[in-house]
């Protein structure tokens, strides 16, 4: 593969990895949602996978396949189902709806282009240590991990936190691999591992959050304050 | 020692608890059930322990021999520390798996304090799940999990690969998040919640952070396979970039802070600590804490190197301060006792953190020692007030009267933590606190006068706890039923008291270890 098409095609996939978190900024419904937070994970695979064709690494684009599994497919599938027990409860239920964001949709978008400026500026440094195409794209992950965050303290479904989690989580991968083509294979392994757990271990709370509030709705937790 | 034989004491402290875990996990204890009339809590898929609430008196259920067994992990990890203690002081650090598994000083003496920790909660816990009626299968689970959370702590400390580390301490969350909401109540469940979700996103953080660490040390010419092994990192240190660095370092002590109940990610911790069974609060607070914060005393070395210590110590300063502040305002306004002894981890990790702001030998070897005494008192702390539950069915401090009199054993226990908690000696609390205020007036100006503010704050900590804690003691029992329970049962708890009052009047054998682990977190 020639250098330009690897800058392009790279620039392509960060580029569609950055959109897909501010899609999901823009959609409401959960069931979209997480159709397009499994849309960036092949994206985010599909830089992987380039980075090892690039290296020719070919231990790079089997983890890249690894990685399209896992966040493309096991993850969403994961949130997926967590969903469909929930409508099972009730039917057209309001619990598949971010029906009130703490920041309406308009907000959000604005305060993704900041986020994304602030990503930029903060990973200047990180950039000038080493401009390769691989490392002037790394800023496109950092700002999926503040959206990802903002996702998280706004959001107020249970669900949709969960997926403002893994959105940071996505970001941070993807930094890891535009950065350092990713950390050593057993550290990999073991976040990967940690994740699939955490999401586990959320979907069983997000049942019983809603067996014990009926209602999936975070900001109805408030028995815990001081 | 061979290399067979250190490769063994390495493994074991995890090794050993996991299969713990394990066995818990997949043998059934026994066929005698309590009868269902004894469990409010429908058996629904997965139900878990019984709320706790005053045992109706005649049907009282004994602990189950079987619980004993968790004394197994903690004995290993203990026993495991002291031999380790011996070949790292003789010969230098031991390492096996090509580095992956590393003991040095400061090992040594994590694992030292894991083992005792778990000891005291290991040896409450048969108590605990009598008193909490737990079902067999509820029983069970329970044991696994703190099984497979003592297993993770043990590889934190045992790893010197920062990736491995990482991983660890996130597997710590995900296997504790079902502790703290075991019993299923709405409070229990908004505590898991709040805990799985701050601390993995806050422990994300940490990890972008060890990631730009990595990248700086590739670029720094480091091998991929040793570019995140730690004593590799402190050697080159010097090559590392500093912007890459100071952002990566940031992003760490807020990740790993998180997990440390530092500020601005701390959130979950009064929620998940009043809301765990005790002897879990006990190991969360007790040691959980200190592992978290021993990643940020690694770390810590790694930036000093590259940076200078300017920045971390400004970080860490205006991180404890601000934890210090909240916590001190919280404690004067607490009427739960639970909550109570959350925030007083919080000033007491503060403090902690301070200590290694100041980062002379003198503030890291109060800091160790601070770490121990802590854990030791903490977990009787909490330990206790799971009894004071038990007895009188409620966390809140303004129903609670009069104990002394009533609850003699349990209550005198509470009151003599409490009273090693405010730093009085003979307790080891008192010896390290004056060694962080020591090293901390005689620092530079800027850490001097941190000190001085943190202790003031301190003060008004103290007073809020002692009020608290004196009301819920003292005075005349109320006309209500005495219902002191088996003294017997409370050996941990006087065992960690004397564990903690005998550091605090000489270290002895261990002297020589806290010195040198303060040496190894005190730069290269």
């Amino acid at each position: 593969m020639s250098e330009d098409l690897y800058t392009q095609l790279l620039d392509l996939s960060c580029g569609a990895f950055l959109l897909a978190a501010v899609v999901v900024l823009w959609r409401r419904e959960l069931v979209a949602v997480v159709r397009v937070f499994a849309l960036q994970g092949v994206a985010l695979a599909a830089i992987v996978v380039l980075l090892g064709i690039h290296e020719e690494r070919w231990d790079l684009v089997g983890i890249g396949i690894g990685v399209g599994i896992l966040r493309a497919g096991v993850l969403p599938y994961l949130v997926r189902r967590a969903l469909a027990a929930l409508l099972a409860g009730r039917a057209h239920s309001e619990e598949v709806r971010e029906t009130q964001p703490l920041v309406n949709v308009a907000a959000s978008l604005l305060t993704a282009a900041a986020l994304t400026l602030l990503a930029y500026a903060v990973s200047r440094p990180l950039v000038e240590l080493d401009p390769i195409p691989a490392t002037r794209a790394l800023p496109v992950g950092l700002a999926v991990v503040l959206i990802g965050f903002f996702v998280l303290v706004t959001r107020r479904r249970a669900l949709a936190q969960v997926v403002g989690f893994l959105l940071l989580d996505n970001g941070i991968t993807a930094t890891a691999f535009l950065a350092a083509s990713g950390v050593p294979l057993i550290v990999e392994l073991g976040v990967s591992f940690d994740v699939l757990l955490a999401v586990l271990v959320l979907q069983i709370l997000t049942t019983r959050v809603r067996e014990a509030f009926g209602t999936t709705d975070i900001d109805d937790l408030r028995e815990l304050h001081d | 020692m061979t290399a067979t034989a250190s490769a063994f004491l390495l493994t074991a402290p995890a090794a050993v608890p996991l299969a713990v875990a394990g066995t818990f996990a997949t043998v059934r204890l026994d066929t005698r059930r309590p009868t269902p009339a004894t469990s409010p809590v429908p058996n629904r898929a997965g139900a878990v322990l019984v709320a706790e609430a005053p045992a109706p008196e005649p049907a009282r259920s004994r602990p189950h021999p079987a619980h004993w067994a968790g004394l197994v992990s903690a004995a290993v990890i203990l026993l495991c520390g002291s031999l380790l203690a011996g070949d790292v002081l003789d010969g230098g650090p031991v390492s096996a798996y090509s580095g992956l598994l590393r003991a040095d000083p400061l090992t040594v003496w994590m694992l030292l304090v894991i083992g005792a920790v778990a000891l005291i909660a290991c040896g409450a816990t048969p108590a605990y799940l009598a008193g909490a009626r737990a079902t067999d299968r509820a029983a069970r689970r329970y044991q696994a999990l703190v099984h497979a959370f003592l297993a993770a702590m043990c590889l934190a400390v045992v790893t010197a690969n920062l990736g491995v580390l990482w991983v660890a301490v996130e597997a710590t969350t995900i296997v504790t998040a079902f502790l703290v909401g075991h019993r299923r109540t709405r409070k229990s469940v908004e505590a898991a919640w709040k805990y799985v979700v701050i601390c993995s996103a806050g422990i994300a953080l940490a990890f972008l952070g060890t990631t730009l660490i990595y990248y700086a040390a590739r670029q720094a010419g480091i091998a991929e396979a040793w570019a995140l092994d730690w004593p590799t990192l402190v050697a080159r240190a010097g090559r590392l970039d500093p912007a890459v660095t100071r952002l990566g370092i940031t992003l760490v002590v807020l990740g790993f802070g998180a997990k440390a109940g530092l500020v601005p990610l701390h959130a979950w911790l009064p929620d998940a600590h009043s809301q765990a069974p005790a002897p879990v609060s006990a190991l969360m607070s007790g040691v959980l804490l200190s592992v978290a914060f021993a990643a940020v005393l690694r770390y810590r070395v790694i930036a000093d190197a590259a940076l200078g210590p300017g920045f971390t110590q400004a970080l860490l300063i205006g991180i404890a301060l601000l934890t210090m502040a909240l916590a001190a305002a919280l404690l004067l306004a607490q009427r739960d006792y639970k909550r109570m002894l959350a925030y007083s981890s919080m000033e007491h990790m503060s403090l902690i953190a301070l200590g290694t702001a100041i980062g002379s030998p003198l503030a890291l070897s109060a800091v160790l020692l601070h770490i121990a005494g802590h854990g030791l008192v903490k977990s009787v702390a909490f330990c206790a007030s799971g009894r004071i539950l038990h007895l009188e069915g409620t966390t809140l401090v303004g129903r609670v009267r009069g104990l002394l009199a009533r609850a003699p054993w349990s209550a005198g226990l509470f009151g003599l933590a409490v009273v090693a908690l405010l730093g009085f000696p003979p307790f080891s609390l008192f010896a390290s606190e004056l060694g962080i205020a020591r090293a901390g007036l005689a620092a530079e100006p800027g850490p001097a006068w941190a000190t001085a503010v943190a202790f003031t704050l301190a003060l008004l900590a103290f007073t809020a706890l002692t009020a608290r804690t004196g009301r819920m003691l003292l005075g005349p029992a109320p006309d209500r039923r005495t219902t002191e329970d088996d003294p017997a049962a409370l050996w941990p708890l006087l065992l960690g008291l004397l564990a903690c009052a005998a550091l605090g009047v000489t270290l002895g054998p261990l002297d020589s270890l806290l010195h040198t682990a303060a040496e190894t977190i005190g730069g290269p």
